[in-house]
């Protein structure tokens, strides 16, 4: 029994020790910077379409504050807001949606939410365009694949009321976690068309082709962004939110086929 | 499985009494039982936090809320034709690797029990890459037939298959290695067909881990995620399962993902229920 007994335990240590040293190489960011003091590395919290620029600003923002470092959760706005009510470390939030944005400023973890950016839709299709989808109208034929957000998505939202301008009815063959994984089945060739923002399909360069959609049918979205209450790096987080609204932020989200909003 | 090989040093006191209390030792060891509690209390306490948190006042409002009824039965059926299919074709299979023998039989072996091992997520972009509409296989069923498997609740039984059929598998080439041999051999020694000693004489034999196979495919069918939700995508009546179906609700409806949860854990519990002979009193499978 006794030796039964310190076999476990030695099972234990060497199962701490592989425990400590994976966690430990797997955040070598946090063991770099010790000097936590001055500079901090903020969360943000960013809907699935600012993939691309988001990713910029933050090097960009990591160069303007050297010691600052900005990781990322790239999402649906709707499963963000809800991990983030539900306590996710996020020190800003960037939503697709005045509604997404809402719901966490409603719950106290958000407040004065300003808006930066604003988008509008676009219909993407494979480069080789199987379908023949020419206009938005198109999608309404049975034999078009469509794919679309999940309708609490801020996407799967904007989609439902061009569907609504345009007068037709719509029957996607899935409905996706977020844009980007819209974009993805477009790209893999799984479907005849997304329903995307502009700023995917010129994202995705040459991988889709986008078709556009008459400026009286389309539907838009205003993107508010927010420091998080309970964030511990609230400086950073602010002069986060202060550099995406700043002129060299607006820019860069210009560059990518953001409206202003 | 387990084997247990009673020690030999026992004292004749200490022997008497793990006779009396069936085999088990009198007491746990300090250093085993604190984790043992913590390992309960972590299994546990997530289970007791969803049946508390549960809006069990308008449980049925919850449910109805929600498209439940259509995952519900989309979830049922695809399992149980998942299900089918694996005794089907994957019971032959167990058979081939069990009794038989041929080159590259171990390599068969790995290969068809990967996708125990594997994240079911890269089982659905394998699947993907090879049934979608642009994949080396799915271009032909395209171009020959117009038939698309992604998206339908075909797909959704393909991912459901690749998943838990290797687990009824296992399960029944586990039983006939270790069936007694003597029987089939009787069998054949009477004039029997090969054919008709596996109907008559094998799968009696098997019959008992046949049961928990097909129970423990179904359930894990059941409970697909990542190679459904990456295959078949997801859309209300024709591809979102019950664990879709949960996962959108907790963004817009949190009772409603609760309620969904609740079903799935009370499926569960029958399942296990039903297989209280083989794991509930613990030992040994054979």
């Amino acid at each position: 029994m006794r030796r039964f007994t310190l076999t476990i335990a030695g099972l234990a240590v060497v199962a701490l020790a592989g425990c400590s040293s994976s966690s430990s190489s797997s955040t070598p960011a946090a063991s770099t910077s010790p000097s936590a003091s001055t500079t901090g590395s903020i969360t943000v919290f960013a809907a699935a379409s600012l993939t691309g620029t988001f990713t910029q600003l933050g090097k960009q923002f990591e160069t303007a504050h050297p010691g600052d470092t900005v990781k990322f959760s790239f999402g649906p706005s709707s499963g963000l807001a809800t991990e983030i009510t539900s306590g996710a470390p996020a020190d800003v939030f960037a939503s697709a949606a005045t509604a997404n944005m809402q719901q966490v400023v409603t719950a106290g973890d958000a407040s004065n939410p300003q808006n930066f950016a604003k988008n509008i839709m676009e219909v993407a299709v494979p480069p080789n365009n199987p379908a023949n989808v020419k206009s938005v109208n198109n999608l309404a034929k049975k034999s078009v694949k469509v794919a679309v957000c999940q309708p609490q998505v801020p996407c799967g939202v904007v989609a439902a009321e061009v569907f609504k301008n345009v007068g037709i009815t719509v029957k996607p063959v899935t409905l996706q976690a977020d844009v980007k994984s819209v974009l993805a089945q477009v790209e893999l060739g799984n479907v005849d068309a997304g329903m995307v923002y502009v700023t995917d399909v010129m994202a995705a360069g040459s991988k889709v082709k986008g078709v556009a959609i008459p400026a009286g049918d389309n539907a838009s979205t205003e993107y508010p962004i927010a420091t998080i209450t309970s964030s511990k790096q609230k400086s950073e987080a602010e002069a986060f939110v202060a550099y995406v609204l700043s002129p060299a932020g607006q820019q860069v989200l210009g560059a990518a086929g953001f409206e202003k909003p | 499985m387990v084997t247990r090989t009673a020690p030999s040093h026992l004292t004749a006191r200490e022997r008497a009494r793990r006779t009396a209390r069936g085999g088990s030792s009198r007491s746990v060891p300090a250093p085993l039982l604190a984790p043992a509690l913590i390992a309960i209390a972590f299994l546990v306490l997530p289970l007791a936090g969803l049946v508390i948190r549960a809006p069990w006042g308008h449980l049925g409002a919850a449910l109805s809320g929600s498209d439940a009824t259509q995952a519900l039965i989309l979830s049922l059926w695809t399992a149980t034709v998942t299900t089918g299919i694996s005794l089907v074709i994957g019971v032959p299979l167990a058979w081939v690797l069990a009794r038989s023998s041929f080159p590259g039989q171990r390599l068969l072996r790995a290969l068809v029990t990967l996708p125990l091992v594997l994240p079911p997520v890269v089982g659905g972009v394998a699947l993907l890459l090879a049934f979608s509409r642009v994949g080396f296989v799915g271009r032909y069923l395209d171009y020959w037939f117009g038939l698309t498997i992604p998206f339908t609740p075909l797909a959704v039984v393909m991912a459901e298959t690749f998943v838990a059929m290797p687990f009824l598998i296992i399960t029944v080439e586990g039983a006939l290695r270790s069936a007694d041999q003597g029987f089939e051999e009787a069998a054949a020694t009477l004039g029997a067909k090969r054919m008709t000693v596996f109907r008559r004489v094998t799968v009696p034999l098997v019959a008992p881990s046949l049961g928990a196979g097909a129970v423990l495919c179904w359930a894990r069918a059941l409970g697909e995620f990542g190679a459904t939700i990456t295959f078949a995508g997801s859309f209300p009546g024709q591809t979102e399962t019950m664990p879709i179906a949960v996962y959108y609700a907790l963004e817009t409806d949190p009772n409603a993902a609760i309620a969904l949860s609740l079903v799935l854990l009370l499926v569960s519990v029958v399942v296990l229920v039903s297989l209280r002979d083989r794991w509930l009193r613990g030992g040994s499978l054979s």
